[in-house]
């Protein structure tokens, strides 16, 4: 394995934005779990995939634009989606989660559009469905590289207020906290890792890999420092394993790590039974 | 005299059906212990809630050490104590220390990490409210009381020159509730702390207050403990809707 990723340059490409992706995906996870927002990244997800259909309709007709990444449209889509969101979340005070269905067949909607205009791309429109080995480019890799470097500054400045801000948003604001402002970027910062994931997982997963090693690490985490190492450990066993499962058995990589995390919560929940047994019998 | 540390000019205050507060004038000064007292719905913690600029008054001026309170930016020198202390997550996964330390996420700024010595005031905040062999437990493990004294901590830590609480001993238990007026009464005294509390007790705290303003929608009665004692059994039920007994301590007060 080692060989081949030292031979081939694809492999390369995908192992690192796997591990970048594998901390940055689930170290935000641990704040869109605690805060309620896990169906949210599920919508940006749908967003995304109408940004890289329309990309790849417009590569496919205007042929000066050929060459375009289709990962601009894509986070340029997830962004506007976040904000969108925003917006609804205000507008339906008491009914907040009705943004999410709106957002969400906003961008399947537009996304099937998109798919049908330009006919024969599938096997483009597989990798970014369900991930991909093989097609993730050098651009890819600095895209997601650049968008690690904004997350881990954003935490860097703003993880103590997001705490508060997750933990009880009342407080935070008698506390003179920005906290519209910072949950406004968090949303922004979200969208970009979404988007940035979505080679690697795919659209139709990205969101399980934010959120299922989260599940799995609360249930063993007694504190928030746990909960965050538990979410990254397991973020990444999830995407080592899984890459490696998918070059070797050449299967989507979206669907390896997200059945490893599910397995992985599986065992967390099993552990936490066997250990109270083990309590209790003493 | 100087500034008052809390001025309420002519506030009134609309909720989309109702109309929660009007016309209130209130002045609190340094070194106050202000009881606001009053029934169901009369719009006490909309009161603490304007104060605290969490919401915009429909009409009037609120002023904190002088300063309009959109201009205050010193919110660390406020701790605040919310009514509803299980409005947060429970199953969050944080540790009471986790929790107490976050009140001081003003007073050290963007950017900065918490010290290395913020477990000692940590421990001296959960100490002062009786919880400091708690401080390791995950914050959802405990009863809704103790909660309330890890949230009690929380505001203490930031050493602010006002507390705000909005009944903040409901859950804690009568020993508990005591021990904790003591402390209030402690930090009005000796670190000449002002309090701002809303609370249903009277009895428990007339000890301890030297100021009581009765709401119900308006203040129908504002000053001195002692004054109260005067106002006669009909006008104290005229404005809190039922008959009340009325507070009887006035050898013990020290104002
Ligand atoms: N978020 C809200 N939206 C609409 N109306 C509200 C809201 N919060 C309070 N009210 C109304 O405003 C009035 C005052 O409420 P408030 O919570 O300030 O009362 P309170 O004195 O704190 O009562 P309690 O003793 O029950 O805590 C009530 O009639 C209530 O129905
Ligand atoms: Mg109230």
């Amino acid at each position: 394995m080692i060989e081949s990723i030292l031979r081939y340059e694809f492999l390369q490409n995908a192992f690192a934005s796997g591990l970048i992706i594998g901390v940055i995906a689930p170290l935000l996870g641990v704040f869109i779990v605690v805060r309620r927002l896990s169906l949210i990244a599920d919508a940006l997800s749908h967003v995304t995939l109408a940004g890289i259909a329309g990309s790849l309709y417009i590569s496919q007709s205007i042929g000066a634009l050929a060459l375009l990444n289709p990962l601009y449209l894509g986070i340029a889509a997830s962004v506007t989606g976040s904000l969108f969101i925003e917006r609804l979340r205000r507008l339906y005070k008491h009914y907040e989660e009705l943004a999410i269905p709106i957002i969400m067949s906003a961008g399947l909607g537009f996304g099937a559009i998109f798919i049908s205009l330009a006919e024969g791309f599938s096997s483009d429109l597989f990798s970014y469905l369900f991930g991909s080995v093989s097609a993730v480019s050098r651009q890819d890799l600095w895209i997601v590289v650049i968008i690690a470097v904004i997350v881990i500054l954003f935490l860097c400045i703003f993880f103590k207020e997001l705490f508060v801000l997750s933990f009880d948003e009342e407080y935070a604001k008698a506390s003179g906290l920005p906290a519209k402002w910072i949950h406004v970027l968090f949303m922004v910062v979200t969208a970009l890792v979404i988007a940035g994931s979505m080679r690697i997982v795919g659209i139709l997963l990205v969101s399980s890999l934010m959120t299922l090693p989260v599940a799995a690490a609360m249930r063993i985490s007694k504190s928030f420092k746990q909960a965050i190492f538990f979410s990254i450990t397991f973020g990444e066993l999830a995407v080592i394993i899984g890459l490696v499962s998918a070059f070797y058995l050449d299967l989507a990589p979206g669907g390896t790590i997200v059945v490893t995390s599910i397995i992985i919560l599986l065992l967390t929940i099993l552990s936490k039974k066997w250990t109270k047994k083990g309590v209790l019998s003493q | 005299m100087a500034t008052p540390l809390i001025k309420l000019d002519n506030i009134s205050y609309q909720y989309e059906q109702t109309k929660a507060l009007t016309d209130i004038n209130l002045t609190i000064e340094e070194g106050d212990f202000l009881a606001i007292i009053g029934p169901n719905g009369s719009g006490k913690s909309t009161l603490l809630k304007i104060i605290l600029g969490l919401l915009k008054p429909t009409k009037g001026d609120v002023l904190l050490f002088g300063k309009p309170v959109n201009q205050f930016k010193e919110k660390e020198r406020i701790g605040y104590v919310s009514q509803k202390s299980n409005a947060f997550n429970t199953g969050f996964p944080a540790t009471v220390e986790e929790v107490v330390r976050s009140g001081l996420v003003k007073k050290i700024g963007l950017f900065h990490r918490y010290p290395k010595n913020v477990q000692k005031e940590v421990r001296q905040a959960l100490k002062s409210v009786g919880m400091e062999n708690f401080a390791n437990h995950n914050i959802g493990d405990l009863s809704g009381g103790q909660q309330q004294r890890v949230f009690i901590a929380r505001a203490l830590i930031s050493n602010p020159k006002v507390l705000i609480l909005d009944e903040p001993t409901v859950g804690v238990d009568s020993k508990n509730v005591r021990s904790f007026y003591l402390m209030l009464t402690h930090l009005n005294r000796e670190h000449k702390i002002t309090i701002v509390l809303v609370t249903h007790d009277v009895d428990a705290v007339s000890k301890s207050i030297s100021h009581v303003a009765c709401l119900n929608r308006t203040i129908h009665f504002h000053g001195f403990k002692n004054d109260m004692d005067t106002m006669s059994d009909e006008q104290l039920e005229a404005w809190y809707g039922h008959a009340v007994r009325k507070v009887e301590h006035r050898n013990e007060v020290q104002v």
